[in-house]
């Protein structure tokens, strides 16, 4: 059915339509209204989750990880400085290996305070053992929540997922959105029915014991199988997505790929703006491209080496600084995933749209004319860059 | 499902629990603490007027009572820390080093 609804609305919807067993909830710009949307459905008992409100992101965390632990799904959404103050409860999440979904609203961290978009939130997250699934629009934000639970709580994998999509860009703003039956998603998501949980009578369970020296690499080796393990059953669980929803889903996007020299990799809502410039500089006979990672955790690292490699240049476009001084995140992913082709690629960064700066398609254009310049003239120039910001010397 | 008693040091990770989750309860029983010590207290029962102060003021449950007198160390709880030596009053405890009283 079509609908029309912002990210948020969208995400409460399918939570609604899931009707988890619990809720962690607090407010925390952009991410509030999930929780607020879906306490309307509590209030008039179109759901029966446990709703929990809690006194800060510690502990709505807190709450989810020790319903799953009992056996409850259990859901959660935040943003930013909600999701660092969760830091340390997102690895006893993964570590315990209990699937709990969280829809991350992505803003900027503090400081200077600043409540837009860009990604330095879940980018920081993302040495946690979490899945991280992004959303380009309001529609992939419904559909990856809905497939987040398939995948997490798969007996082989048992990893919570984080599901993220832009802040205001993608939560606030309304689009036309198709909505499956809530009888369908219910089929599609089936029961939560772990193998144990702390009050099994047959054998009560223990949850996070400390674990000495000999034993706590091997648990962590389980969790990095796990994650090497996720990328097949995402792709299982898209498949079966696809069967009920018409809508196709890989670990990431490629757009006019097929014979494309020069690329962009980036993440999220951006995707629509490179979009529309690729296809204007088409039409004029530049052979552009896209990736659009989809998933970042686990990274599709093998299977992004061979998205690029007839390309002659590539722009990773990261919307967070990592502060490494050697280029953001999806850099350092993106450059070591192409280390192992025979012939590389020219590869450069560029961090754009931090807090929220605007990005548009002639800001793309401006990446794509420099990439066709380092393809004239073999001459990479500066790798590692800033776009958008304002400057005494133009870097452009 | 895997026991705790079935999992040791030599276990490979494959066949380790998730997370390290125990499906069993009262687990610490297989868990010899005592290993940990490296001073031992020796028990003089000729010394010994079982005047029971040494019983409260040991941290662990390294010295059983029985029908009103203490009985010999229970070195399973034993970590060596020397207080019953300090506390009692009659030289009854005496702390030898090492993990085992020779």
């Amino acid at each position: 059915m079509s609908s029309c609804l912002s990210g948020n609305e969208a995400v409460a919807y399918a939570i609604k339509q899931i009707n988890p067993d619990v809720m962690g909830a607090f407010p925390i710009t952009p991410s509030t209204e999930i929780p607020e949307y879906f306490a309307d459905y509590v209030a008039s008992g179109e759901v029966n989750t446990e709703y929990v409100t809690v006194e800060s992101e510690h502990s709505s965390m807190s709450v989810c990880i020790a319903a799953q632990a009992a056996g409850a799904r259990s859901v959660s959404a935040t943003s930013s400085c909600g999701l660092a103050l969760m830091y340390e409860l997102l690895y006893i999440a993964a570590s315990c290996r209990l699937p709990i979904t969280l829809a991350c609203v992505n803003r900027t961290l503090s400081g200077p305070i600043n409540i837009n978009n860009d990604y330095s939130d879940s980018m920081g997250a993302r040495d946690t053992g979490w899945i991280q699934i992004y959303a380009e629009n309001n529609q992939e934000a419904y559909d990856n929540f809905l497939m987040a639970m398939p995948i997490g709580e798969s007996p082989g994998i048992r990893l919570p997922v984080m599901t993220c999509m832009d802040g205001f860009i993608t939560s606030h703003a309304i689009e036309n959105i198709e909505l499956l039956e809530t009888d369908a998603v219910r089929r599609f998501i089936g029961d939560y029915n772990p193998e144990n949980f702390l009050l099994k009578k047959e054998n009560p369970l223990a949850v996070g014991p400390y674990d000495v020296s000999a034993y706590y690499m091997e648990h962590k080796v389980q969790e990095a199988e796990a994650m090497k393990a996720a990328k097949a059953r995402i792709l299982e669980v898209a498949a079966e997505f696809e069967k009920i929803s018409g809508r196709y889903y890989g670990l990431f996007e490629e757009y006019r790929m097929e014979d494309a020299e020069l690329a962009l990799v980036l993440i999220g809502s951006s995707a629509g703006t490179a979009k529309a410039a690729i296809d204007r500089l088409r039409e004029e006979g530049v052979k552009a491209g896209l990736v659009k990672i989809r998933v970042f955790r686990p990274f599709p690292g093998e299977e992004l080496a061979r998205a690029l490699a007839n390309t002659r240049v590539v722009a990773v476009m990261d919307k967070s600084e990592g502060f490494s001084a050697n280029g953001g995140p999806l850099f350092a992913e993106t450059r070591s995933a192409l280390y192992d082709l025979k012939e590389r690629p020219y590869l450069i960064d560029i961090v754009y749209g931090l807090g929220g700066r605007d990005l548009k398609t002639e800001d793309i254009e401006k990446v794509f004319s420099r990439l066709a310049d380092i393809a004239l003239t073999g001459e990479i120039g500066p790798i590692y860059t800033h776009m958008g910001q304002r400057s005494k010397e133009e870097i452009e | 499902m895997i026991k705790a008693k079935d999992i040791n040091e030599r276990t490979p990770w494959q066949d380790l629990t998730p997370g390290g989750e125990i499906y069993e309860p009262g687990t610490a029983r297989a868990f010899n603490t005592g290993t940990w010590r490296t001073n031992t207290p020796v028990f003089h029962e000729e010394a010994c007027k079982h005047c029971m102060l040494c019983v409260p003021f040991c941290p662990d449950s390294s010295i059983p009572v029985k029908d009103g007198k203490r009985l010999a160390f229970d070195y399973m709880y034993c970590k060596g820390c020397g207080i019953c030596e300090n506390v009692c009053p009659f030289k009854a405890i005496t702390m030898v080093s090492g993990g085992v009283a020779l």
